[in-house]
């Protein structure tokens, strides 16, 4: 796919000129003019179907007149094509007001009990382009109403007016026909398979782009009327995708998220995690109050200068280290790695809070910082290779946009791993199937173009020489490479130097002119020059006392691999919490400071892509403040200031810092391990975390859980000959920690391998089996 | 006077016409074989040549249809035959498949061998099992003589019921396991059809008329008909007349000459309105006896020749009544893909249910015109035009029948009357 120049074709719509490339429908070349047709089915991301016939227009070419109305949502321009709408035709006016008469013959006109009323495109081209009242003195078809079509997305058929947007867009965006129009004439209805309900991670768009009030979500259903709602530009927490959002609050409550535009991106998509996790915003057991842990051990609460004097006494009091969660927005993680650095003297700061290795730090330093490869790349690559990466799973509009690509050019899609996963069968991938630990091999005999894009997940880490290889096969290939992970801040963690090897604009920290760089824009003498210790490291640090402080923010010990170890750390050592609710940080902390959510505080995540997604915040009246204010407030009270008292302040700041021009850090090669040997009764595991699941974020979300995939334990069939089980029969997978019982499921997976979710209900490998990825585990039947 | 003129219909009076044998025996299956061994191209251009009009309603010239198939495209090509004949009124499929399969296998593989197809689909209506039958035997028959199976494959597919399916992108919808819903053009069948390969959509009568034309020859056909309207065709007359059934006859012919053909209206009645093609072509009354039943002489007298489907009604029937059932079939195949058709149908459903019962005013006509208006030619397809058809065309000629409705307080005509029973003591 070239940049070639498109023809251009020029028309006249109403009288005014419009050039437009040739291809464009008229209604949409009507809107170049500021003309709006009204439209129902008509979308413009999703293929035209001509259903609502709502957008008629009259239409000439060349003095030869259409002897009928044309609907502008089909036909695309032509030369000495003239175009009378509504606004100059007579009989266009009258065909469109006649369909939206019909359109509202079987509409039940609930608009005072209906959620879209406010915001509904029939509510509004109704008054725009419909007659005052309606001719039609009839009965009006019935159906029962709501329907549940999933546990998140209800159905009232009677309100449909059968465009057929949501169905197409299942069909044709996500790739999840799950609901499809059913029956005919005016009794045809969308609909869903028996017993198998709408369980897209998709599905909430539907809901969006209903022109009607037919679907709707659970969650917001009877909650406001659309007016009452002050709607704030936001961006998405939930992952590194870098969704542009809209977030509708009333009186100081998030009620509803929306998918905002931004064509470069998530085009006007987004999946159903950030469009219906938001309830932990508002939860009961949100912190509020700073917290200490008084003579008795118990945590009181306190005022904020006496627990910021504690806090800062303790940090000063010893040796301290910063532990960051991969949520924290680019400006707070900024705030992390200047703390750090200036407050507590060191590089012992790490983003990664997960299951990690010295070999993904030194490929982040290497070929993750200043990376510029873009959705635009997999817009032209010639084929997308996937590596220790799920992208339905992990970045969903990802996944959209290599699926976009499949759909409208056949895009070669290339997956190396153990399990054959959902988003491999849609994309007709060629899935490359190895034994968990063994993908290293698989990537290097790939061969790419420099058209090619590789698109490396954050698990590659668990899989020693696996980085290693993509670096290597980056490099012969000329590929476009990028890491894809999966929290929305790690990429903006790295760029701030929130890791114990970089400083700020990707500056490695072994370069004296990067320090000296960062040290005269922070107006200090020197830097701390040593590289950092990692997440595992500061644990083990702690346990052998060469550390005794922690500064913890956002991070969930559960998700580090060995959490035991990692739990026994924060028991041990004087532990600092900045946290926006209760976790196992909290329970261990010294000193708990409350900390502002992301619709709390303006700022900006970096997507994968390392774009900028700023936001405001959107409940304005929140008394909760960004981490970085708070660091800022300890660190004064430590004596040492950083100077980042608002986001604005940070956001200042970090736009004097000028990507790093110099040398970046070489990434030492790492070999692949020998796979172990394995017993009858052994597997390798392997596990990704699926979209939703018992993910902190999506706490208390009910609805958005029902459509959850099943929690299953993968084997192949021959595993399942061997143990003589069959789909659905309870499998018992053990190691030295601790088991999980799991129902079995046959799919195309490597013999040696076993796959189950990471954390969903009944399967939480790493607390419980702390094993994740090509470690060996015993698998018997229960 | 028009004569019949029986080529299609010229042995169904023989016991056994439906036989492979009796096809052979009147000089079946030579015509392929002649086909076959002429340029695909020539004898595109020998059904240009005849004249030929599709049989199916619209009358599109097949020659140039067949022409449309884009070649050494290296794709394959596919025939796809329209039997899915399920208009009221309308009945010559069902009569010649039962009487001479064999015609239209045979016209199959003169088709697919001029557009360079191997495999030729007859999707039928799902409803006629004896002729769902009788074409599957015909096909084992070919099969077994090895007539089938040599270049030409023919698959028979038994529709569901729907009116829709007669629509030839929804019959390659329903065709390709889908609901049948109508597509959106372009892409043409011609260029992306079944499958989205080139595909032709023939009616069953298009294509069986093929054979006779490469045995006689262009001009032969060309001998028959009117000037733009060329060769033979099948009236379906039924109704109210004496003797109802298939006339075979040039096209151009009147109602008049084939009212005569079939000894006349109902004794003891007249002719009070009729279809010229089916229950989706405007009405006719006897003004238009001697409008000559061609393309362009139905077409300029203000209706359609649709599918010759001459349904006779006399002066017993109430139009409001017959109207109204013509809706409500309407309304039940709609298949609710756009607007117009699916609300449209629903509500002129009601208001002539209240009209036929009386109620309402004459503000009610204007308003039914008015909804017709807001139908015809604002539908994604054809069906909801064809619904407003018999609406608009009996208040045009019967605008006082209705409003007779309306001052009697309810119908004022004895159904009874205008059956086929009354006086028989039933």
């Amino acid at each position: 796919m070239s940049d070639v120049a498109v023809e251009m074709i020029t028309v006249v719509i109403d009288g005014f000129e419009v050039t437009v490339p040739k291809g464009t429908l008229v209604i949409r070349a009507a809107e170049q003019l500021g003309i709006q047709i009204p439209r129902f089915c008509d979308h413009p991301l999703l293929d035209p179907v001509g259903a609502c016939r709502q957008c008629l227009v009259d239409i000439e070419i060349n003095g030869r007149a259409f002897p009928k109305p044309q609907a502008s949502c089909t036909i695309p321009v032509e030369t000495g094509m003239i175009v009378k709408t509504q606004l100059t035709s007579t009989v266009a006016e009258k065909a469109q007001r006649g369909v939206m008469e019909l359109l509202l013959v079987n509409h039940p006109l609930d608009c005072p009990v209906c959620d879209k009323g406010g915001e509904c495109p029939l509510q509004n081209q109704a008054m725009s382009t419909g007659q005052g009242s309606s001719r039609f003195e009839g009965v009006k078809r019935t159906f029962e109403k709501p329907i549940n079509i999933s546990s998140q997305v209800l159905l009232d058929r009677e309100r449909c007016v059968l465009c057929a947007r949501c169905t197409r867009f299942s069909e044709q965006i996500a790739s999840d026909p799950f609901i499809t129009l059913n029956e005919r004439g005016a009794l045809q209805q969308v609909g869903i398979y028996e017993n198998k309900p709408f369980e897209s991670y998709f599905s909430g768009n539907t809901v969006q782009i209903c022109p009607v009030g037919a679907l709707t979500g659970a969650a917001y259903r009877f909650r406001a009327r659309p007016f009452d709602l002050v709607s704030t530009p936001s961006a998405c927490e939930h992952c590194a995708s870098g969704c542009d959002m809209r977030t509708d609050v009333r009186r100081g409550k998030t009620l509803r998220r929306l998918a905002g535009e931004d064509a470069t991106v998530n085009e006007e998509w987004n999946c159903d995690k950030g469009r219906w996790a938001f309830k932990y915003i508002t939860a009961a057991d949100r912190l509020k109050v700073p917290m200490i842990r008084n003579e008795s051990g118990e945590l009181v609460e306190a005022s904020w200068p006496e627990a910021l004097a504690v806090a800062a006494e303790g940090l000063k009091a010893q040796k301290s280290a910063v532990l960051v969660g991969g949520r924290a927005t680019h400006e707070d993680a900024y705030g992390y790695s200047k703390f750090a650095r200036l407050a507590l003297g060191t590089n012992d700061i790490d983003f990664r809070a997960r299951v990690t290795s010295d070999e993904e730090r030194e490929f982040i330093a290497a070929h993750v910082v200043n990376s510029s490869t873009t959705y635009r790349d997999i817009d032209k690559a010639d084929q997308v290779l996937l590596v220790g990466f799920e992208p339905e799973e992990e970045s969903p509009i990802v996944f959209l946009r290599i699926n976009k690509q499949f759909r409208k050019r056949a895009l070669k899609v290339i997956s190396i791993g153990s399990k054959e996963s959902i988003a491999v069968e849609k994309l007709k991938a060629q899935f490359i199937k190895v034994a968990p630990g063994q993908e290293a091999a698989a990537v290097s005999s790939q061969n790419l173009t420099d058209k090619s894009v590789i698109l490396v997940g954050e698990r590659a880490s668990e899989s020693a020489g696996l980085l290693t290889a993509v670096a290597a096969l980056a490099q012969s290939s000329d590929a476009k490479l990028a890491w894809v992970p999966r929290r929305a801040g790690e990429r903006g963690a790295i760029q701030a130097g929130a890791i114990g090897n970089l400083l700020p604009g990707g500056r490695p920290v072994s370069d004296a002119t990067a320090r000296n760089e960062i040290a005269a824009l922070w107006s200090v003498n020197s830097l701390p020059s040593n590289i950092g210790r990692s997440t595992s490291e500061i644990i083990a640090a702690v346990h052998s006392d060469e550390i005794g402080a922690l500064l913890v923010g956002g991070v969930d010990p559960l998700d580090l691999d060995d959490n035991h170890s990692a739990l026994a750390a924060l028991d041990k050592a004087f532990v600092v919490s900045l946290e926006i609710a209760p976790s196992e940080v909290t329970s261990r902390a010294d000193v708990v400071l409350p900390v502002a959510a992301v619709a709390e505080k303006s700022g900006s995540f970096l997507n994968w892509e390392g774009r900028a997604r700023s936001f405001d915040a959107a409940v304005n009246d929140s008394l909760n403040r960004s981490d970085l204010r708070i660091l800022s407030m300890i660190a004064e009270e430590m004596g040492t200031s950083i100077n980042l008292g608002t986001v604005t302040a940070a956001t200042k700041e970090i736009a004097t810092i000028k990507d790093w021009q110099g040398e970046r850090s070489k990434m030492r090669s790492v070999s692949a391990l020998a796979q172990p040997n394995l017993s009858t009764n052994e597997a390798l595991i392997t596990s990704w975390r699926r979209l939703l699941d018992l993910g902190t974020l999506q706490e208390g979300e009910e609805n958005l859980a029902g459509t959850a995939r099943q929690t299953v334990a993968v084997i192949s069939e021959k595993r399942a000959q061997a143990l003589g089980v069959a789909d659905g029969d309870l499998l018992k997978i053990s190691t030295a920690e601790g088991f999980v019982t799991l129902p079995a499921l046959i799919e195309n997976i490597h013999d040696d391998a076993l796959w189950a979710p990471r954390n969903s209900r009944g399967s939480q490998l790493l607390t419980k089996l702390n094993a994740v990825h090509g470690e060996v585990v015993t698998v018997v039947r229960a | 006077m028009t004569k019949l003129a029986p080529v299609l219909s010229a042995h169904w009076d023989e016991k056994d016409s439906f036989t492979l044998e009796a096809y052979k025996r009147h000089g079946g299956y030579k015509a392929s074989e002649k086909a076959l061994a002429m340029d695909p191209d020539a004898v595109i251009q020998l059904v240009k040549d005849s004249g030929l009009r599709g049989r199916g309603g619209a009358g599109f010239p097949t020659g140039m249809k067949w022409g449309f198939i884009p070649q050494g495209d290296n794709k394959d090509h596919y025939l796809v035959v329209n039997a899915d004949e399920s208009e009221p009124g309308t009945c010559k499929d069902t009569p010649l498949l039962m009487a001479n399969p064999h015609v239209l296998i045979e016209g199959c593989i003169i088709a697919c061998h001029a557009i360079r197809a191997k495999h030729a689909f007859i999707y039928i209506r799902g409803e006629v099992t004896h002729v769902v039958r009788r074409v599957n035997q015909a096909i084992a028959d070919a099969y077994a003589a090895e007539i089938l199976g040599k270049g030409v494959d023919v698959v028979l597919h038994i529709g569901a019921g729907a009116y829709i399916c007669g629509e030839e992108t929804a019959l390659l919808d329903s065709l390709e396991g889908f609901r049948g819903q109508p597509r959106l053009r372009p892409p043409f069948p011609a260029i992306a059809g079944l499958y989205a390969r080139p595909t032709v959509v023939n009616n069953v009568e298009s294509i069986s008329s093929v054979p006779a034309i490469v045995m006689n020859g262009a001009e032969w056909y060309q001998s028959m008909g009117t000037e733009k309207s060329k060769g033979t065709t099948l009236y379906s007359l039924s109704g109210h007349v004496v003797n109802p059934g298939q006339f075979e006859a040039p096209l151009g012919i009147t109602l008049r000459e084939i009212l005569e053909l079939a000894g006349g209206v109902r004794k003891g009645h007249k002719l009070k309105f009729w279809t010229p093609g089916g229950s989706s072509t405007p009405l006719f009354t006897d003004e238009h006896l001697d409008v000559p039943l061609d393309y362009e002489g139905v077409a300029a007298a203000g209706s359609m020749l649709g599918t010759k489907a001459l349904q006779i009604f006399d002066e017993t029937t109430c139009v409001v009544r017959a109207v109204l059932r013509w809706t409500e079939f309407y309304k039940h195949e709609s298949c609710g893909k756009c607007t117009p058709c699916r609300e449209g149908t629903w509500w002129l459903v009601q208001i002539l249910r209240d009209l036929e019962a009386g109620k309402g005013t004459e503000a009610d006509l204007a308003k039914l015109l008015d909804l017709c208006d807001n139908i015809m030619g604002r539908s994604f397809c054809a069906l909801g035009d064809g619904a407003t058809s018999p609406i608009t065309s009996s208040i045009k000629y019967f605008r006082d029948e209705y409003i007779a409705h309306l001052t009697n307080g309810g119908c004022p005509f004895d159904p009874v009357a205008s059956t086929l029973f009354v006086g028989a003591g039933a």
